[in-house]
């Protein structure tokens, strides 16, 4: 022992030995406890990937606490443990959303792409003639639906939304706007809570009280519905967002001889875009997979409607839940003759199924590309730090 | 521009809410010179300073009651906008506080943008210009003015604050501790600043240095409160020469002697 590494160790009050240990140790015992998985589970006879992972990884906390515990002290024992949980941790958080990427994508991504009579043509044509086990269809009436239902909950959720958080932060301070807004969080706070079907049917509802015929459905009713769920979640991430924005600007913005509805506009809201944009993403993506409001309120078809108010409407949800439900065509021969217009289609047992999982993976498309859109806009607004 | 007026305060009190925060002040502070404020914390010279452009009432519950006269005219009178009266009562801030989202020309430009007032190109760059050489800050930004008002130091945000505030060609500029997060050498830059100010500018300025009061004032008041949960009270205003040679009042001696506070 040299007495650099003495005083070293009298320093950090611990043993000499104590010293870190490069990172390819911590991956050989990593190596070691799979190979010893592997070995364990063979006795055994039952060896499978899943299993060699599971095991491997309690052996591998033993083996490093153990090791690192000779080679490198308690404390940095208790480090390397700590560490290899919160890995584990963030692989068990991570697992069933890459799965489900994958199994959608796996399911999904065949049918949209080699989809009859070309490429992607599962995108561009509706269900109008496709009958039996047809190889054939595709999600463009409920993809517009989807789209155009979200769309008009939105126009009517985000300008409620966002008004009742600028109520609730900017112009409630004191009597009796405090008490009204005191009541309107409680009520924010238990529309959170409703179940969404109950919002499903209070849309329905809410139209036919006005409907001389019962059975009439709409699109606008389906949004309705929608924003009944959006409006809270609007209001609240709003709210948080408009909070975070430091007193101190709006001051300045009031010394400037700025009114306080400018301030509101131009500093509050531009200042905090970038929340507000990411909270109103998430409460699309929200509503957009909603199915139960939408099967009570618009219902299906097969063909593409552009008219919010004119009669049902197809959306991806329910389109998913009505193709899975189907489950498999029967096949009476190889091909589908459509007896209108005579097209012939191969047949296909799993075409239901198969049209839901490629559904499925449109409407994560659609998310997708919102939420892309919603980075964009709060990178380009977001207050700028650097030099 | 007529000759400037004194600003008179009349048996102001201020209130938050219930509670009496400053007591009757009487004060009459004198256009184109530098007026300090001092005094412990919580003595209310924050809370006065911010009744003269009615930042006061921003807070809810808080107002104030007398006579506060600029240019002849009292801004607590009925039918007086607050915002007009802001348009010609600058302040600045304790906390440097440039508006994130905008670059260096439109945060001296905010008085205008924010306002939805026009502007064309060129008054809105010799503004710019002009401004930023009011706040000696031009010659360190001049090559940057599309970069974010929050890149630059503490020292230079403050002076871009300060440029915000006259770019608005207010008659008075009230600071409320400028300094006080600020090192020494921009420290000095903002008092230099403040002594070129003053031939343009009636100021007021709260400050807790009373090394800074004396450089940079021309008349210092001194607040003080008699214990937690009574109200501040403008105890001695005088000339900062006398306050800081031979004040008249014992308590504003032990101030500033260092005896408390």
């Amino acid at each position: 022992m040299s007495t650099a590494t003495t005083t070293a160790s009298t320093l950090s009050g611990a043993r000499a030995a104590e010293r870190r240990l490069p990172l390819w140790h911590l991956l050989l015992t990593g190596a070691a406890s799979l190979v010893l998985a592997a070995l364990v589970l063979a006795t055994f006879g039952n060896l499978s990937i899943v299993g060699v992972i599971l095991l491997g990884y309690v052996l591998h906390l033993v083996v490093t606490y153990v090791y690192s515990r000779v080679r490198e002290g308690r404390r940095w024992a208790a480090d390397r443990v700590v560490m290899l949980l919160v890995i584990g941790a963030f692989a068990i958080a991570l697992f069933p959303l890459l799965s489900l990427l994958w199994k959608v994508i796996v399911e999904g991504g065949s049918r949209v792409v080699k989809a009859a009579p070309h490429p992607f043509a599962f995108w561009t044509s509706d269900m109008s003639g496709v009958i039996g086990g047809a190889d054939a269809g595709g999600v463009l009436h409920a993809a517009i639906g989807t789209l155009l239902i979200t769309f008009w909950a939105s126009v009517i959720s985000i300008p409620i939304g966002l008004f009742t958080a600028i109520f609730l932060v900017e112009y409630s301070s004191t009597g009796w706007k405090r008490t009204l807004a005191k009541g309107v969080t409680f009520l924010v706070d238990i529309m959170t809570g409703i179940p969404s079907i109950v919002a499903g049917l209070f849309g329905l509802a809410l139209f036919l009280a006005f409907m001389p015929d019962q059975s009439v459905r709409m699109g606008i009713m389906g949004s309705v519905a929608l924003s009944l769920l959006m409006i809270p979640t609007v209001v609240r991430s709003s709210e948080e967002m408009l909070r975070l924005v430091p007193l101190d600007l709006r001051e300045a913005a009031y010394a400037l001889g700025v009114p306080k509805w400018l301030t509101v506009v131009r500093v509050v809201l531009r200042t905090a875009i970038a929340g507000l944009t990411t909270g109103i993403t998430l409460a699309i993506a929200r509503v957009i997979g909603e199915t139960a409001p939408l099967l009570l309120t618009v219902g299906m078809v097969t063909g593409v409607n552009w008219s919010m108010f004119d009669g049902r409407m197809a959306t991806l949800p329910t389109f998913i839940n009505q193709q899975y439900r189907a489950g498999k065509a029967n096949c009476m021969s190889d091909t589908v003759t459509n007896v209108v217009n005579g097209d012939v289609y191969s047949c296909s047992i799993t075409t239901n199924i198969d049209r839901a999982w490629a559904a499925a993976l449109t409407l994560i498309v659609i998310v997708m590309v919102l939420n892309i859109i919603a980075r964009l806009i709060s990178h380009y607004f977001s207050p700028k730090l650097s030099r | 521009m007529a000759a400037p007026q004194p600003i008179t305060v009349e048996d102001l009190n201020i209130y938050y809410g219930d509670f009496l925060a400053v007591e009757d002040v009487n004060v009459t502070i004198q256009p184109r010179s530098v007026t300090a404020l001092i005094g412990p914390s919580g003595c209310g010279k924050s809370t006065f300073l911010r009744t003269l452009n009615r930042m006061h009432e921003v807070i809810p519950g808080a107002y104030a009651k007398g006579t506060v006269e600029i240019n002849g005219e009292n801004i607590y009178a009925q039918g007086v906008d607050p915002v007009n009266v802001r348009r010609r009562v600058g302040m600045v801030f304790q906390k440097a506080n440039p508006f994130p989202t905008m670059s260096i020309r439109d945060n001296v430009l905010a008085g205008v943008k924010l306002n939805n007032r026009r502007i064309s190109k060129r008054d809105a760059d010799e503004l710019v210009e002009s401004s930023l050489k009011g706040a000696n800050l031009w010659n360190e930004v001049k090559d940057r003015l599309d970069k974010p008002g929050m890149g630059l130091s503490g020292g230079q945000q403050q002076r871009l604050c300060i440029a915000r505030t006259i770019a608005v060609r207010p008659e008075v500029v009230l600071m409320d501790e400028p300094c006080s997060a600020l090192d020494p050498i921009s420290t000095l830059a903002i008092e230099d600043l403040i002594h070129e100010l003053k031939d343009n500018y009636t100021i007021v300025i709260v400050t807790h240095n009373m090394q800074q009061a004396s450089r940079v004032s021309d008349r210092t008041g001194f607040f003080n409160i008699a214990g937690t949960g009574k109200p501040g009270h403008l105890i001695e205003f005088d000339d900062t020469e006398k306050m800081f040679t031979n004040p008249e009042n014992k308590q504003t001696e032990d101030y500033i002697s260092g005896r408390f506070g």
